[in-house]
Order: C-alpha cells, then sequence, then structure tokens
C-alpha cells in the first residue's frame, strides 16, 4: 500500500536542519518539480549545477574536508554511473558523500528490489555491497530518516543514500 | 617542450599558502618535491576527479588559493568540469594541465586526439576567465609569479616531455593519515572571506 506521498518542502527542511550548505545537482524528473526547483530560489542552500554526477562526488568529498556539508541530488542512473567515484572517495577514503538519488520509474508502495525496473532494483544491492547505509523517502513521515542519515555520515566518514521512492 | 620536474620545481618555490591538487604522475613528483608540504590534497579518488575536488574546495575555502595539476588523459576524463567550473566562477582556482600526450601511469599510450586536442581553447570556449599554452621554462618561470596572483578560473597548459619518473609512493598518497594532515593543515587556516549565494 502506498501512504501520503513525501513532500519536497519537508525535505528541504531536513536537508537544512541537517546543516547542508551546498546541493550539488545533476537535474532528475522525479525530483525535478518536488525539490529542485524550489531548492533554486531557497536561500538557505548553495546549488552547484554539475554536467555529470561523478564530478559532484568529488565535490562532496572534498567539501567535507573543509568541514562543509554538501548533500548530491541526482537520479539513480547518475548514481551508478559515479560508481567508482563513490568508491573511491567515499569507501576507500572514507569521506562523507551524502547522495539523495531519485528512483526513476520506481513504482509507489512497492519495494525498490521488487520493482519492474532493472536499474531500480539493482541499486539497493549494489549499495549493500558497497556497504553504504540507504533508507527510502517516499511516503509522509520518511524524511525522518534524512537528518539521522546525514548526521551518522559525518560522523562515522562514510556515504549514505537517500533514495527517493516517486516522482514529486 | 619542457620537463614537468623542472616546472615543479620552479612552482615549489613560489607556493606559500596554496592548497595544491596533484593528479598521479604529477602527484608523485610534486610529494618527492614538497614532501613537508601540508596543503597537498593528494585524495583525488577516480581518475579525471581531481579538478572537481579543487572546485569543492575552491568553493568551501574562498579565502584560499586552489591550483589543480591535471594531467591531459585525466582531464580528458572529465571534460565537463571545463563546463562546471567555467559556470561557478572560483576565481581563486588555477587549473594547470601537464600535456605530455600519454597516459603515463598506464602504460604510455598516447591519448585520443595527442597532438591534435587544443585544451587551452577548449577552457575559453568553456568560459574560464583566461587560457593560455607555456612549451618554455622560461616562461613559466616568467610568468608562475603573476599566475598565482591572477583572478580565475585561469587554465594553463603546460607542453611536456617525459622527465626521469618520479618514485612511487602510493601508500603515503592514498594513506588516511595523508588526508588528516591536509584537513588539520587546512583547518588551521582560517577563513576569513565569504561568499554570497
Amino acid at each position: 500500500m502506498s501512504g501520503e506521498p513525501i513532500t519536497g518542502d519537508v525535505i528541504l527542511d531536513q536537508i537544512a536542519a541537517s546543516g547542508i550548505e551546498f546541493v550539488v545537482s545533476v537535474p532528475d524528473i522525479t525530483t525535478s518539480a518536488g525539490l529542485l526547483w524550489p531548492l533554486v530560489h531557497d536561500s538557505r542552500f548553495r546549488l552547484i549545477r554539475v554536467c555529470k554526477e561523478d564530478e559532484g562526488v568529488s565535490i562532496c568529498a572534498a567539501m567535507s574536508m573543509c568541514d562543509k556539508r554538501a548533500l548530491l541530488l541526482i537520479q539513480y542512473t547518475g548514481l551508478l554511473d559515479s560508481i567508482n567515484a563513490l568508491r573511491a572517495a567515499g569507501c576507500d577514503y572514507k569521506l562523507p558523500v551524502c547522495i539523495m538519488a531519485g528512483l526513476l520509474a520506481k513504482e509507489p508502495g512497492i519495494p525498490p528490489m521488487q520493482s519492474k525496473s532493472f536499474g531500480v532494483r539493482i541499486v539497493e544491492p549494489i549499495l549493500d555491497a558497497m556497504k553504504i547505509p540507504h533508507a527510502l523517502l517516499e511516503d509522509a513521515g520518511d524524511e525522518r530518516h534524512i537528518h539521522p542519515a546525514i548526521d551518522e555520515a559525518y560522523a562515522t566518514s562514510y556515504p549514505t543514500a537517500l533514495l527517493i521512492g516517486r516522482q514529486m | 617542450m619542457m620537463r614537468r620536474d623542472l616546472c615543479f620545481r620552479i612552482l615549489a618555490r613560489h607556493v606559500r599558502d596554496e592548497i595544491i591538487v596533484p593528479v598521479y604522475q604529477a602527484a608523485q613528483e610534486w610529494h618527492g618535491l614538497r614532501p613537508d608540504y601540508a596543503l597537498t590534497y593528494y585524495s583525488i579518488g577516480a581518475m579525471g576527479q581531481a579538478s572537481s575536488c579543487a572546485l569543492g574546495l575552491a568553493l568551501a575555502r574562498p579565502d584560499k588559493r586552489v591550483l589543480v595539476l591535471d594531467g591531459d588523459g585525466s582531464l580528458l576524463m572529465n571534460l565537463g568540469t571545463l563546463v562546471t567550473i567555467a559556470s561557478q566562477k572560483p576565481d581563486n582556482l588555477l587549473h594547470f594541465v601537464c600535456e605530455n600526450g600519454t597516459y603515463e601511469a598506464n602504460g604510455g599510450h598516447p591519448i585520443p586526439g595527442r597532438d591534435q586536442v587544443d585544451f587551452a581553447a577548449m577552457a575559453r570556449a568553456a568560459g574560464y576567465v583566461r587560457a593560455d599554452t607555456i612549451a618554455v621554462l622560461e616562461d613559466f618561470e616568467a610568468k608562475i609569479g603573476a599566475l598565482l596572483r591572477e583572478s580565475g578560473p585561469v587554465l594553463v597548459v603546460l607542453k611536456l616531455v617525459a622527465g626521469p619518473p618520479p618514485s612511487q609512493d602510493y601508500a603515503f598518497i592514498h594513506g588516511a593519515a595523508t588526508r588528516a594532515t591536509f584537513k588539520r593543515a587546512l583547518g588551521d587556516t582560517k577563513s576569513s572571506r565569504t561568499r554570497a549565494y
């Protein structure tokens, strides 16, 4: 069953409450209207538009060395494309790269690993293989995962992934 | 055409408190020359990512100048970085590209477009404030002081021939202790400049 959908404004509030100052992004239709467009006009954040997602992994990792918190807002396809950068900067170097990735075409109410989309199905197993914690943001109330996940990433100096489960 | 080690010897005499972001063989060479230079960010991660790391550092610490010692093969792996950097306009970023036409750390194979590709022209087209190519060591020595003061983003291609292979110390380059040293050194420098969003 699918509950009330999570909304972009509560996600942005939680991102801000987590101390995120920079949002690095490649647009994703899953989060475009609900998150990225509102974020453009949100003075709590500085938006850095990048050409490709692996740039964002490196930018976020480097910013962590300056004690600045950053979030990489992308589509899961960009996450898959950035696995080597994430492996190196996040997992090998143990740097807190925080990723929020839209699961394009995931069916609301269906767990990602049961999606009809092959790409969506393999996201969580890949994150598990890399020992990267992940949480699904899909229904109202799921925003409770955001702040603890980001805090844990910086406390443990390791990546985290927040997966947006429906288009907003 | 110049030797990279000789260029870096000149550069090493000029740096004061800049952040240096070197790649692969350039990193090995820089480490050999300035093993004590704690503001060196060796942790570039995947190939091609040095300039993206440098952009992150430049935006997070606008009070510090950031110098990338990139490679031609590395830059080819992340060409979009030129557009990203130009769009962000970090005036504290100086992007050197060590162009020797080869994948030096991977067997010396030629890069695609060797002797054809013009990295300075690409940077200009992407929107860098300025881009230049230097092929004579005396020119590099004459220009480096001004380059380090220039408002960026600026890209400078260094036309290089192979020099003696640097010693290899990957354990140092990728080590956690090296990152901790960098972070501590960076934290010891106070940020006095902020940037409006």
